[in-house]
């Protein structure tokens, strides 16, 4: 009778694990990962499969070769893959998808001491370095049935060729040009719904995120529901924009997060030479989370000022 | 009064299998070991030697200064042997070991006890040996003995027991429900509160129903049923709950005129002035997966654990651990032969599957842990300023103020170590406080 464990309280834990919380993710994702298909075939399939089999392979090598313990199994690489190709063309060429998958797991992951110590979000960061390195595959969109043209609706926004706009129920179920995982605000909605179920992820850095984006562009006069549920705003502020590492801990700190992501988009959208803004304004803000996680300090119940 | 804002707290899982159990007393021990130290404060000296004969409710060990508690045999004997390791910690520390003689023979001097005054009931108090038995363990004496000017305006009887599995105070409420009445108003006449409230968590509610019908009309005197969340009990949260007062840092309870009182703490105390038998026993919750008949019982202090795990059938054979206290807070030990001591109000015993816990893996900054804290901390930035050895930042952080709750530690996503780092961040501040 001497071989007791002998730990530290607590003696019980809750069921929640890391792996539960990607599995989450995963589930979360699958509507628009059906939408994608279904828009723009089965070449949608096939570049988020070459994205996750490759993320997943970056990670298990690069952990196999720096000798430290393997992690894939906690679904984080799997996630990335996905998002990785949800922000790709469906025409981009597989091997610069290869490429991206392994820049986001190896460059912006892992060097950094991988899961939950990356600073940036992996996915997004690849997705800016594709875009410059391949600026041609990166823009070219193909032109889906039904559509009047390839362009994204951002573009045509841009080039001010309002009348070619899709409709507003088009531009809702994701009927439109653009990358592959984030055109369909329908899908990616309810996986967002999901994730407030299960508590995955809060209310407050998608809403202030979106509001922030509508206000800012209705003041600016801009067309703000085509701003909505064009671009990547929708995958942006439920999926990246979410992402733990990258984003503040506390509520406070997820709206400052929220509202600094839509500011900068609108800036981006409106006045820059991109039509899309979504992943910039992401990482820009990333690289602020150590402040805003300084300045929104949780006020310790009866504690004095220090 | 006004309720300002309650702090959320966790719904942990209740597991309150003996609830409706009331205790049996199990039989006398072969060998009882007390503890000099079982409280707060300075340990208590003994006053007997090795051969001594001594009865039931004899004083053994008196208070070792102002904040200490006296100790008194728990069964009558002979003193077999005083020692002075503590086979727990290896660390020092004095303990009797009594040989019982299983007459239980009750001391001479064992009689009611007189009180008139303020003065006379704190004495009966120090004299009781009685000490926070919700696990605080500071004694509760100098606890009641309020400072010149301070303005007492509540007493809370905590009665929340949110622990898992522990029903040992939901039992005395129930089963003892006249003393701890009694307590109440023995508190009331001398320690003259504004307020006294008997806070009871609502999944017991056997014990609100006891409690109502006996405060029922009686002024000052209130019984609120709180929602059942972790950690209900802790003190601070309990005075936030209930008065909406935040206690400042580094203050006391009395800075915002609050007393938090455990409930079973002043059933001891009615009873010692009742029938003069100091505090040489407790109801003891056995549970847990590996324990074969979950049930509570009545066992002298000292008793080793293993004596009440076997009056519950014994233990299953893939045991792997056994905790005192709850599974939130409570201390896992490494042998059966360890005593139960004043403040032990459950012993817990898991088998394999619920021992073995999960490796950590990196902190996925998910924020729970925040979002959770009960004392408003962030135990993810103090986890990454303890392993840096950042001594200014878990200063700035304030982990001096966390109430080791575990609250953290148990929602992790990562299965972090929190709670442990916590203590450990403690001691390091603690520490660097040293010149
Ligand atoms: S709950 Fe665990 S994983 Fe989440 S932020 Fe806190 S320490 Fe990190
Ligand atoms: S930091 Fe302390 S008070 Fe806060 S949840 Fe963790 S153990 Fe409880």
């Amino acid at each position: 009778m001497n071989n007791m464990i002998v730990s530290y309280a607590p003696h019980i834990k809750d069921k929640i694990t890391t792996n539960r919380i990607m599995l989450d993710v995963i589930i979360a994702l699958i509507p628009a990962f059906i939408a994608s298909v279904w828009i723009f075939g089965p070449r949608a399939a096939v570049v988020t499969g070459v994205c996750v089999i490759t993320c997943v392979f970056c990670e298990w090598a690069f952990q196999k070769a720096m000798k430290r313990t393997v992690t894939v199994k906690d679904l984080s690489a799997c996630i990335t893959g996905i998002l990785l190709a949800f922000n790709l063309p469906v025409g981009i060429p597989l091997w610069q998808a290869v490429f991206g998958s392994a820049v986001a797991i190896v460059f912006v992951k892992q060097l950094f001491g991988g899961i939950g110590k990356n600073f940036a979000n992996p996915a997004i960061t690849a997705r800016i370095v594709m875009f410059i390195a391949f600026p041609i595959t990166m823009t070219t969109w193909v032109q889906i049935p039904d559509s009047v043209t390839a362009a994204t609706p951002l573009a045509l926004m841009k080039r001010g060729e309002l009348e070619a706009l899709p409709e507003m129920l088009n531009m809702f179920i994701g009927t439109r040009g653009g990358c592959l995982g984030e055109t369909s605000a329908l899908a990616l909605l309810t996986g967002g719904v999901y994730l407030l179920i299960r508590r995955v992820i809060t209310w407050h850095t998608p809403v202030a995120f979106i509001a922030t984006v509508f206000l800012l562009t209705a003041i600016a006069g801009a067309q703000p529901m085509y701003h909505l549920f064009a671009g990547g705003l929708f995958i942006g502020a439920i999926f990246m924009a979410t992402d733990y590492p990258t984003t503040p801990q506390t509520s406070k700190g997820r709206i400052i997060f929220g509202i600094g992501c839509g500011v900068f988009t609108v800036l981006i959208r409106l006045f820059g030479s991109y039509p899309e803004g979504v992943s910039f304004a992401i990482l820009l803000m990333n690289m602020v989370v150590p402040h805003i996680n300084r300045l929104t300090m949780t006020k310790a119940l009866g504690g004095a000022k220090s | 009064m006004l309720q300002v804002r309650r702090i959320p707290g966790l719904p942990v899982p209740h597991f309150k299998n003996t609830a409706l159990n009331p205790p049996d007393m199990i039989p006398v021990p072969a060998e009882v070991t007390l503890p000099m130290k079982m409280h707060g404060g300075a340990p208590a000296r003994p006053v007997v030697g090795p051969g001594d004969s001594v009865k039931a409710g004899q004083l053994i060990g008196e208070a070792g200064g102002r904040v200490s508690s006296p100790v008194h045999a728990s069964v009558s004997g002979k003193i077999k042997s005083i020692n002075d390791i503590d086979g727990l910690t290896g660390q020092k520390a004095v303990s009797i070991t009594i040989a019982p003689d299983g007459e239980q023979t009750v001391h001479e001097d064992i009689a009611p006890v007189n009180v008139t005054n303020t003065q006379e009931f704190l004495k009966a108090v120090q004299d009781s040996g009685v000490v926070g038995l919700g696990g605080a363990g500071y004694p509760t004496a100098p606890k009641l003995t309020l400072k010149d000017g301070v303005k007492l305006d509540y007493i809370l009887i905590n009665g929340a027991e949110c622990e898992p599995y522990i029903t040992s105070d939901t039992r005395t409420m129930v089963d003892e429900a006249e003393y701890v009445w009694q307590g109440a108003l023995l508190l009331k006449e001398y320690i003259r509160p504004e307020k006294i409230v008997i806070c009871i968590e609502d999944n017991k509610p056997e014990a609100i129903k006891k409690m109502r019908g006996l405060s029922a009309g009686v002024s000052g005197m209130e019984v609120r049923a709180l929602p059942s969340m972790y950690p209900q009990g802790e003190r601070k949260v309990l005075v936030y709950n209930i008065t909406g007062r935040i206690v400042p840092e580094g203050g006391r309870l009395t800075d915002v005129g609050c007393i938090v009182i455990n409930c079973t703490t002043v059933a001891v105390i009615a009873k010692y002035i009742k029938t003069g038998m100091p505090l040489v026993s407790r109801c003891v919750t056995v549970d847990g997966s590996a324990v074969k008949n979950p049930k509570n019982v009545i066992a002298p202090i000292g008793t080793p654990i293993r004596e009440l795990l076997d009056f519950c059938g014994g233990l299953k054979d893939d045991v792997k651990k056994i905790i005192l206290g709850g599974p939130m807070m409570g201390t896992a030990v490494p042998n059966l032969d360890v005593p139960i001591v004043k403040v032990t109000n459950a012993v817990l015993a898991f088998s394999a599957k619920e021992s073995v816990l999960s490796e950590p893996s990196n902190c996925i900054k998910c924020g729970r842990c925040i979002a959770k804290c009960p004392m408003g901390l962030m135990p993810s930035h103090i986890e990454e300023a303890f392993l840096l050895k950042k001594v200014e930042q878990l200063k700035a952080y304030k982990v001096n103020m966390c109430a080791e709750c575990a609250c953290c530690a148990y929602l992790c996503p990562a299965k972090r170590p929190l709670s442990q780092v916590m203590a450990l961040s403690k001691n390091i501040l603690w520490e660097a406080g040293q010149p």
